[in-house]
């Protein structure tokens, strides 16, 4: 049986056709119990029609929303794909977000029916029911610690798949008239957007925006039946939907599922992905937990990772290019693949990795280099919630640590005259839902998607983001200031896990440092120097010293760009707390929310720039064993050593 | 009624430990024995689990009297215990920790297991999946394979609990089993012995010292001072007795 699967425009119908033309081949796998357990394309496709039965049953209409919380379950994709079989409106929320968040995008969807994963979630949900009056049943996965649950409104999903099972029995084709009536204009799902850019949004995204690009970008890339990937970040996070629903659902490869949050490295290992996603922040934390375990190893071990780092920095990435590279480096190389580079990746669980895609926020150079260097191909991409991810990807053999690629087939791209990157693409949302003000404020009359980013394209027509258009500044002396690319350079030491640079309109940069506590740690227990948590460990000189050295280094680096020069980081001052999406100073995606920080640490900024030596502050803190207090004390400002353009040579 | 003591007294040459105490414990509740140091609440858990063996009175345990009572046996009547300071195997991993406390269920002999032949096989995926259904419950998969030694204080805690439930016990001795964590990790224990409680049924009789602790999760509490029983009543019949707040406070002599 041959169909033409380029002509199925909606994922049910996508799945129907997987569990005829591969039904045995595995479709999601989820380590249960210790075990990988494997759920085949027939026996998803099996608990889909069953569940969308019972879902049917429940009273789910064409178009109504429907809300999602949960990891990354086979179930929560089972149930996501019953609510499409029945034109509903999947809405994947973050499972990790706290009550007060789910309420907005309920009340703002009207959502009647929500999928909760356990306890943990149903809690939170019922929470919030007071507030959201449309939300009327609430589906729960795993019954520990239900039982004394009495509430009408839950309902077990063993038992909804139960009563689906006998609908289904009484008509065995509901679901496939129910999918039939559905076509590729319909809307698909929708995500909210993680609220980087103040109030979350609801991007409505049709079947056709969601497939197109996913199905471009799997033919770019080749990926088919024998693919994996491991699916570990927020499902309502629209990255982790196209990878683990919309292109597993227009190849047909396999989902692997992890145990639980702790265990993804070592599920990753087991699972070997060939085909990998990770924003730069779990690529950093990664080499971070290398580098503390290099340091840790014996001198024989040590040596031979910095010698044969070293022959991969030089000539890694051309080798995995295809560039010319000497027979001596190539015979080098390859000794290093064996002693350090394939025991590196196999630890990493990066063995099979064929594709290996970033994006999320700009990544330091050095860190691209390094996955490069050791022979994963990674590569960088380039899209947001409203452009259904693939904007740019950069092909094999043109990756550039600094350029997010060109676009990819099917995209237009161009500049604004204020540097600002807008798209015309086949996976273009249709529109923010209920909130056409918001919608006509980022898409025009033509069509054009502005995507806040600011950038322009290279000389091979690559395009370059350099950070987003309002943060994008100046100095006083009207020179560059884009904060982004220096926090991003901090950032690449393991002992800076965050920093926050100012510098708009002011005369000279100047930083807030959060320092890594497990990398900082670990330094200190070398020097046995004792300390007590974060706060303590942030307020030691030797710590400060630290620090200043690795501020020193990117100064040196800065002062050889000339565009930057300028930049060159004068004060700094280590905080105190780790910034905390809790607090509202990082995103649930973890970016720093630079505006919300100054204004809160205000006084903070301002000794920066008034010349003092230390500053008083007295803060809310959160200890490690969960209590908090009250920390109040001085925070040391210190000195950074600059360098003159022409002197960088000198210093570096 | 699960579990009766009746009349108890325990004396090692001069000192005596225990003197006749008293008390029972009702199925599936949870039962707290609380005292300030050296009040004997050790010393009642080892004669529960038959380590010491009581020279006055008796015990009876599901309607059977307790005579020469030792570790073993009461394991096989279904009476599983923790340790003040953790007796784990710390070169072996969570799993296989886990694993020993079904040791008393396997069947199959030793060179059966060894050769890892039929029965022993079968015995074994068997065994192996109620443990992961206890490693499940406590949230212990990340550590599943990690030797018990490198482990934090608080997590071998779990890992002790762990091997003690995977001998699916009636009743469940636990021996300080919040001692020396922090806040977070009391919370978390607190909340699996709930859960242990609740979801299997178990019967549960711990010693704790941290009175939140106690009066947050036990159904009724013995109060043991010098060896003697001074009280015995739920959280907060007990919380008002003056002997139990002189036991704690001390009395002044004027």
């Amino acid at each position: 049986m041959k169909e033409d699967i380029a002509a199925l425009d909606t994922f049910p119908k996508l799945l129907m056709h997987h569990a005829r033309v591969r039904p045995e081949r595995p479709a999601i796998r989820e380590k249960d119990l210790g075990i990988w357990q494997t759920w085949t394309w027939r026996e998803l496709a099996d608990e889909v029609r069953a569940l969308a039965c019972g879902l049917a049953a429940l009273g789910l209409r064409r178009g109504e929303h429907f809300a999602l919380v949960g990891d990354n379950r086979p179930r929560l994709y089972a149930t996501m794909a019953a609510v499409q079989c029945l034109g509903g409106v999947p809405v994947p929320l973050y499972q990790d977000a706290v009550a007060a968040e789910l309420a907005f995008p309920i009340q703002n969807a009207g959502i009647a029916i929500a999928f909760a994963e356990d306890q943990e979630q149903v809690d939170k949900l019922l929470e919030i029911a007071p507030q959201c009056p449309t939300l009327a049943r609430i589906i729960y996965d795993d019954p520990r610690g239900m039982r004394h649950y009495a509430k009408d409104q839950l309902i077990a999903y063993d038992n909804l798949l139960a009563q689906g099972r006998e609908r289904l029995k009484a008509d065995p084709q509901f679901v496939d008239r129910e999918i039939a009536k559905s076509s590729g204009a319909d809307t698909a799902a929708m995500f909210f957007t993680s609220g980087t850019t103040g109030v979350a949004k609801g991007v409505v995204h049709t079947h056709a925006s969601l497939i197109g690009p996913s199905r471009t970008a799997a033919e770019l890339e080749r990926l088919g039946e024998r693919d994996v990937i491991l699916a570990y970040l927020p499902p309502a996070w629209i990255g982790q939907n196209i990878f683990s629903c919309a292109q597993a659902y227009v190849t047909g490869y396999c989902i692997g599922c992890p145990e639980s949050a702790e265990t993804v490295m070592t599920d990753m290992r087991e699972i070997g992905p060939t085909y990998y996603f990770a924003p730069p922040r779990v690529l950093e934390n990664l080499l971070t937990q290398v580098s503390i375990r290099m340091e840790d190893a014996s001198r024989v071990k040590r040596w031979l990772y910095r010698y044969f780092m070293g022959v991969a920095q030089r000539v890694g990435g051309a080798i995995l290019d295809g560039k010319r590279v000497s027979v001596l480096d190539r015979l080098l190389y390859a000794i290093g693949d064996l002693v350090v580079y394939g025991p590196l990746r196999n630890v990493l669980g990066m063995s099979r990795v064929k594709v290996g895609y970033t994006a999320g926020e700009a990544i330091g150079p050095d860190l691209f280099r390094f996955y490069r260097s050791i022979g994963i191909n990674l590569k960088q991409l380039y899209g947001s919630t409203e452009t259904a991810v693939f904007v740019c990807i950069q092909p094999d053999g043109q990756v550039k640590a600094d350029t997010v690629g060109p676009a990819v087939p099917g995209v237009e791209l161009k500049f604004t005259p204020q540097r600002e990157l807008v798209v015309r693409s086949p996976g273009l949302f249709r529109e923010y839902y209920k909130n056409a003000q918001a919608t006509a404020e980022v898409k025009d009359q033509d069509g054009w998607f502005h995507t806040g980013d600011a950038g322009y394209f290279d000389a091979d027509g690559h395009v370059k983001i350099i950070d987003r258009v309002k943060d994008v500044g100046s100095l006083a002396d009207a020179t560059l200031f884009a904060p982004k690319y220096l926090e991003n350079k901090l950032k690449f030491f393991p002992y800076i896990r965050e920093a926050v640079c100012f510098g708009h309109g002011r005369d000279r940069v100047c930083a807030f440092i959060n320092i890594d506590p497990e990398a900082v740690g670990n330094w200190a227990e070398k020097r046995n120097m004792p300390y007590s948590g974060y706060t303590d460990l942030a307020s030691r000189a030797e710590v400060y010293e630290l620090v200043r050295e690795c501020i020193e280094r990117v100064n040196a680096d800065l002062a050889a760009e000339p565009e930057i020069a300028n930049s060159q980081i004068h004060r700094f001052l280590i905080l105190h707390k780790e910034l905390d999406a809790d607090d509202g100073e990082l995103t649930r995606t973890r970016k720093v929310r630079r505006g919300f920080i100054a204004e809160k640490y205000a006084p903070l900024v301002d000794a920066l720039y008034a010349g003092s030596d230390a500053v008083h502050v007295e803060a809310q803190v959160k200890y490690e064993d969960g209590r908090s207090g009250t920390f109040a004390g001085d925070l040391r400002i210190e000195n950074a050593r600059t360098f003159a353009p022409a002197a960088a040579e000198r210093a570096a | 009624m699960i579990l009766a003591v009746e009349n108890v007294s325990l004396s090692f040459g001069g000192v005596k430990a225990l003197q006749d105490v008293s008390f029972d414990v009702k199925e599936h509740e949870i039962r707290a024995i609380i005292g300030p140091n050296g009040a004997g609440k050790s010393s009642m858990l080892n004669v529960l689990n038959g380590v010491y063996h009581p020279q006055k009175g008796k015990i009876v345990f599901r309607d059977q009297e307790f005579r020469g009572m030792d570790p073993h046996r009461a394991a096989s009547l279904g009476i599983a215990r923790t340790f003040q300071n953790i007796a784990l195997f710390k070169g072996m991993s969570v799993l296989d920790n886990v694993m020993s406390g079904r040791n008393l269920k396997m069947r199959c002999n030793f060179l059966q297991q060894a050769l890892w032949v039929g029965p022993a096989k079968r015995e074994e995926l068997v065994h192996r999946r109620a443990v992961e259904e206890i490693i499940d419950f406590l949230e212990i998969q990340h550590v599943r394979r990690t030797p018990v030694g490198r482990l934090p204080y608080g997590l071998q805690k779990r890992v002790e609990l762990a091997r003690a439930l995977a001998a699916e016990p009636a009743l469940l001795l636990l021996d300080e089993p919040m001692a020396g964590m922090n806040l977070e990790e009391k919370q978390d224990m607190c909340r699996f012995v709930l859960d242990v409680n609740d979801h299997y049924g178990t019967t549960i009789v711990l010693i704790e010292h941290d009175m939140g602790v106690v009066m947050d999760i036990s159904n009724r509490v013995v109060v043991l001072d010098y060896g003697r029983k001074i009280a015995d009543g739920t959280p907060d019949e007990v919380r008002g007795n003056q002997k139990v707040i002189d036991a704690y406070l001390g009395v002044a002599h004027a």
